[in-house]
This record gives C-alpha cells, sequence and structure tokens, in this order.
C-alpha cells in the first residue's frame, strides 16, 4: 500500500533525478545518461502516483497514455531539426493546455486532491488553481501564436495596433481583479471568465513580437509552463511539481536573459515588441557609393588552400539553404590537407537557444570543433580566414564603433581581425535588424555571391 | 514551534525558493551547445503534471473531472514521450572528433 510519507519519498526521488538530468548536459559526455536518469525521474513519478489508492480504474489512463505517448513519439521523430524551435512550441503549448485541464478538474472535483469541496474550495487554494491555470492558458495560446509564426502559418513581422499596450495592461489589470473576486465568491463562470480571459491575452502578448525575437518568446514560454506546472503544484499540494516547475521556470529564464543578451536587448524591449519595423529608414544612406570586392568560388578555394587555419561562421542561413552537410564536408577537405577548421557560434545565431550547434551537430561536426563566442573571439586575429556563411548582422562591426546602429552593444563576432574574410551571401540586403553591415567594405573581405550550399559545392569542386 | 504547526503553503514556498536556487545554479553550468536538449528535456519534466491529471482521471465513476483529467494525461503524455525521445534524437548526433 502506497502511503503518504513513501510517496512523498519516492516523489523526492524523482525530484531529484530531473535535476540530475539538467546537471548532465554540462557535457555532451554525460548528457545522454542525464537525459536517461530523467525519463527513469517520470517512470517512478507515474508509477507512484498510479499506485496511490485514490487511483481505481486504470483502462481510461492506459489509453490516454498510449494515445499521447504514440502522438509524441511520431511528433519527436518525423521533425527534422531546422523545426525544433516549432516543435518546443508546440510542446511548451500542449503543457499549457495541460495544466488548464487538470486545474478545471480540480476545480470540479476538489475532494480527490483534499482541498475543500465543490464551489467551496479554500480561498489560498482557489487563488493558486487560477494562477496555474491562467499562466498555463498564456503558454498555451502563446505558443500556439510562436508556433504560427515559425511555421510560416501567419506572418512573422510583428502586428502593431494603436494602444495595444494600454489594452494589455486593462485585460491584465482585470484579470488580477477577477483572481481577487474568486477568493469571495467562488463559481463556475468566474472560473471559466479567468481562462477565457487568459486565453486572450496570450494572444496578444505574442502578436507585437517579431519572428526574429522568437528564440526569446519560446524561451520565455519555456518558463512560464514550468510556472503554470508550479502553481498547479502548491493547489495540489504536490512537492514534485512545485520543485520540477522551479527548475523549468529557472531554465527558461535564463536562457530568455542569455538570449536578450545576444541581442543587446532588454527583456521588456522584446516583450513589448515591434522589433525591424522603425528602424529601417535612415540605414539607407550611403550604401551604393562604396566599392567592395567580390570573388569566384575558386578564388575562396585558392585563398582557403593556402590558409593554415579558418574559422567557418555558420548563421540561420545556412539552415535555410540547407547546407550544413555540404558546408561539413568542405571543412573536411580542408582538414584532410592539414589545415585547422573551427566554427564559431553567436548565442542568436538558430532560432532558438543553441539551435546552430544540433543543426552542426546533426551535419556530423564535431562538437569539440564547434566554439562559442567567448571561447574564440580572440582567436580571429591569429586566423588566416574567417569564413562567414548565413549569418550577418552578428559579424558587424558597427556593433562596436557606430552608436547610432540599432544593434549598437550586441556582442559581435571580431572576423575582421581574421587575416581574410569570405562572405558567403546571396545579395547586399541587409539582415534582419535592417543594418547595412561594414564588414562589406573592408579591404580584407572579399564577398563570394551566392546561394550558400551552392557556393559549398562549388568550392569542393574547386578544391579537388 | 512544531512542525505540524506549519501551513503548507509555508512549506510549499520553503521548497519553491530552494528548488529556484537549484534550478539557477544547475541551469547556468549547462554547456551554451546543449540549450537546445535543455530546452527539451525541460519540456518532458514539466509534464510532470500529469501526477494531478492521473489522479483526477483515476476515480472509478466517471464525471467532468474525469473527463478533463482524461485530456489532461493526453496532453501530457505527448510531451513526455516527445520531450525525451527529441532529446535523446538530439544528443545522439554529438560525437567528438574521430
Amino acid at each position: 500500500m502506497m502511503t503518504e510519507n513513501l510517496s512523498s519519498l519516492l516523489y523526492l526521488a524523482s525530484s531529484v533525478c530531473f535535476v540530475l538530468a539538467i546537471r548532465g548536459l554540462n557535457s555532451p559526455e554525460t548528457a545522454r545518461v542525464g537525459n536517461f536518469i530523467g525519463i527513469v525521474g517520470m517512470l517512478i513519478a507515474i508509477l507512484t502516483t498510479l499506485a496511490l489508492p485514490s487511483i481505481l480504474s486504470y483502462e481510461l489512463i492506459l489509453i490516454a497514455i498510449l494515445l499521447g505517448g504514440s502522438i509524441g513519439t511520431l511528433l519527436a521523430l518525423k521533425t527534422k531539426m531546422t523545426s525544433l524551435p516549432q516543435l518546443v512550441a508546440l510542446f511548451n503549448s500542449v503543457v499549457g493546455l495541460a495544466a488548464c485541464f487538470v486545474a478545471a478538474a480540480a476545480f470540479y472535483r476538489p475532494e480527490a486532491y483534499g482541498i475543500g469541496t465543490f464551489l467551496n474550495i479554500s480561498s489560498l487554494s482557489i487563488v493558486e488553481m487560477n494562477l496555474g491555470s491562467a499562466i498555463g492558458a498564456v503558454t498555451f495560446t502563446g505558443s500556439v501564436i510562436a508556433f504560427a509564426k515559425l511555421q510560416g502559418l501567419i506572418s512573422g513581422s510583428p502586428l502593431i495596433f494603436k494602444g495595444q499596450h494600454q489594452l494589455n495592461a486593462f485585460l491584465g489589470i482585470i484579470l488580477l481583479g477577477l483572481l481577487a473576486w474568486m477568493v469571495f465568491e467562488q463559481t463556475e463562470t468566474l472560473f471559466w471568465a479567468i481562462l477565457c480571459l487568459s486565453f486572450v491575452l496570450g494572444v496578444l502578448v505574442i502578436i507585437p513580437i517579431g519572428g526574429a525575437d522568437m528564440p526569446v518568446v519560446i524561451s520565455m514560454l519555456n518558463s512560464y509552463s514550468g510556472w503554470a506546472a508550479c502553481g498547479i503544484g502548491f493547489t495540489l499540494g504536490n512537492i514534485l511539481m512545485i520543485i520540477t516547475g522551479a527548475l523549468v521556470g529557472a531554465s527558461g529564464a535564463i536562457l530568455s536573459y542569455i538570449m536578450c543578451k545576444g541581442m543587446n536587448r532588454s527583456f521588456f524591449n522584446v516583450i513589448l515588441g515591434g522589433f525591424g519595423v522603425e528602424d529601417e529608414v535612415i540605414q539607407q544612406k550611403n550604401i551604393e557609393d562604396r566599392s567592395i570586392k567580390s570573388g569566384t568560388a575558386s578564388d575562396g578555394a585558392f585563398i582557403m588552400e593556402n590558409a593554415s587555419s579558418v574559422i567557418i561562421v555558420p548563421g540561420y542561413g545556412l539552415a535555410v539553404a540547407q547546407a550544413q552537410h555540404a558546408l561539413r564536408e568542405m571543412a573536411d577537405n580542408l582538414q584532410d590537407r592539414g589545415i585547422e577548421v573551427r566554427y564559431a557560434i553567436h548565442p542568436v545565431a538558430g532560432r532558438m537557444p543553441g539551435h546552430m550547434n544540433v543543426l552542426l551537430a546533426e551535419a556530423s561536426v564535431p562538437y569539440d570543433s564547434v566554439l562559442e563566442l567567448d571561447m574564440i573571439n580572440r582567436d580571429f586575429s591569429q586566423t588566416d580566414v574567417a569564413f562567414v556563411i548565413g549569418a550577418n548582422d552578428v559579424t558587424n562591426p558597427a556593433a562596436k564603433t557606430d552608436s547610432s546602429s540599432p544593434i549598437f552593444g550586441m556582442p559581435v563576432l571580431d572576423v575582421e581581425n581574421a587575416k581574410t574574410v569570405l562572405f558567403v551571401k546571396r545579395s547586399m540586403a541587409s539582415g534582419y535588424a535592417g543594418v547595412e553591415n561594414q564588414l562589406f567594405f573592408k579591404d580584407n573581405t572579399m564577398m563570394l555571391f551566392s546561394d550558400a550550399k551552392q557556393m559549398c559545392d562549388e568550392i569542393i569542386q574547386a578544391l579537388k | 514551534m512544531q512542525p505540524e504547526n506549519i501551513d503548507p503553503f509555508i512549506f510549499g514556498i520553503t521548497v519553491l525558493v530552494l528548488a529556484c536556487f537549484i534550478g539557477y545554479f544547475v541551469v547556468w553550468r549547462v554547456t551554451p551547445a546543449l540549450h537546445s536538449p535543455l530546452m527539451s528535456v525541460t519540456n518532458a519534466i514539466s509534464s510532470v503534471i500529469i501526477v494531478g491529471a492521473l489522479i483526477a482521471a483515476g476515480p472509478a465513476t466517471g464525471n467532468f473531472a474525469q473527463i478533463m483529467g482524461f485530456f489532461a494525461v493526453v496532453l501530457a503524455s505527448i510531451n513526455i514521450f516527445g520531450g525525451f525521445i527529441v532529446t535523446q534524437r538530439m544528443l545522439s548526433m554529438f560525437k567528438k572528433k574521430r
């Protein structure tokens, strides 16, 4: 028989497993074991709960787990690594909605959780419950919008209208008012009103945020999903849910912070949205009258052949062009000639934290030659060739020198310190920040105008 | 002060604050290269909400709360299986130099 003390201890064991699962991500060597420990932790949590005396019928539960499990497995196996951000957004939304359902279940049958009777729940529990369901609801609709933007189902550009922030603030205040009202008078209408208002708020909060800011948004929604679990954990008096919710909440918050820092934007600046709309006009000056040097694939191949070290700077454009494998083949080719090849990754290189690392790993690039900005930035001055492919804003020296630039202060890769910069790009168009890259006009820069994949293939041909 | 006099809420807050600190220190030590697996694994473990869902879906007699519980179990299972599997898929791609 599962006593309350025993189940609490098992829940504690499960929490420890989750901490170790995250801790395992310290390095790729320990990460797989960590993930396995995480699975064990989840198994302990589920089996412990199923053994509780209050659970009597297993058929429905089994059907639910099989149904959900097969959908989840299918999604996880079929999704392309370039669509990873969408998948994470989808998973965030699912947790949010699950939190809403659990809150509704607890509202209609509080006896099952020992927090009172229908419409007569203790005021603390009702606040925790509604807070959990409200955060869950915002997470749900917010993530659905983020998913739709990433997937291209709706336009990724910020949707802005007059009085937007005032409307959001107004709705937020009404939400708090309803929460307070719930303490004095518990009604079904009020419960559903809070839920619906939160659904609407989730949509309104995310629509003004542009597609390029999605790394911050999905990290933030990741964090919300944790806090939703935490809120429900308080309602149900479940330590495991509180601990896990806090871990997830902290993780998402730290990732949002890292992403914001990578773009030198404040969190509020991102959340208030509208980036990439206003600043474009000012940047159009003096594009035409400065000269650039451009070359062909064989020029690029010749320069790299005669180099002793090359640093590749990949950006998301690489993944868009599906050029990861061609790039790795090119790098292998250079390495076979004894040239040192490394990769430099900017924190916001992909569409979510760490995305570019996964994309390179998928193309069988060994992880120990992929280095983060802080680790490699000093090495550019001792490097013969910096090969920029699919990246733009993250290499712009204006971030260091031009205080009027919208990206001023953003940490950038110091590629201009390399002896030669090879910049693969389709045209002279500016990056998502709408800023012209001063790197194009440096004496040591050679532009290689082409599609990323085509250029890699041509360089491989030229190297043969 | 006797432990049984402590409000469960205060107990919960104590656990929450300590867990936030653990989360803070553990997450900062995650290597940036593995931030994507971090997100997917936290997706998976935040579905621990399934614990609450199972309790709602468990009773022998059918009612509205049970239907809610059923859907919550389905959703949480999507995440548990999906989250752990996609994490494993990503991690299996990270290889060292030959």
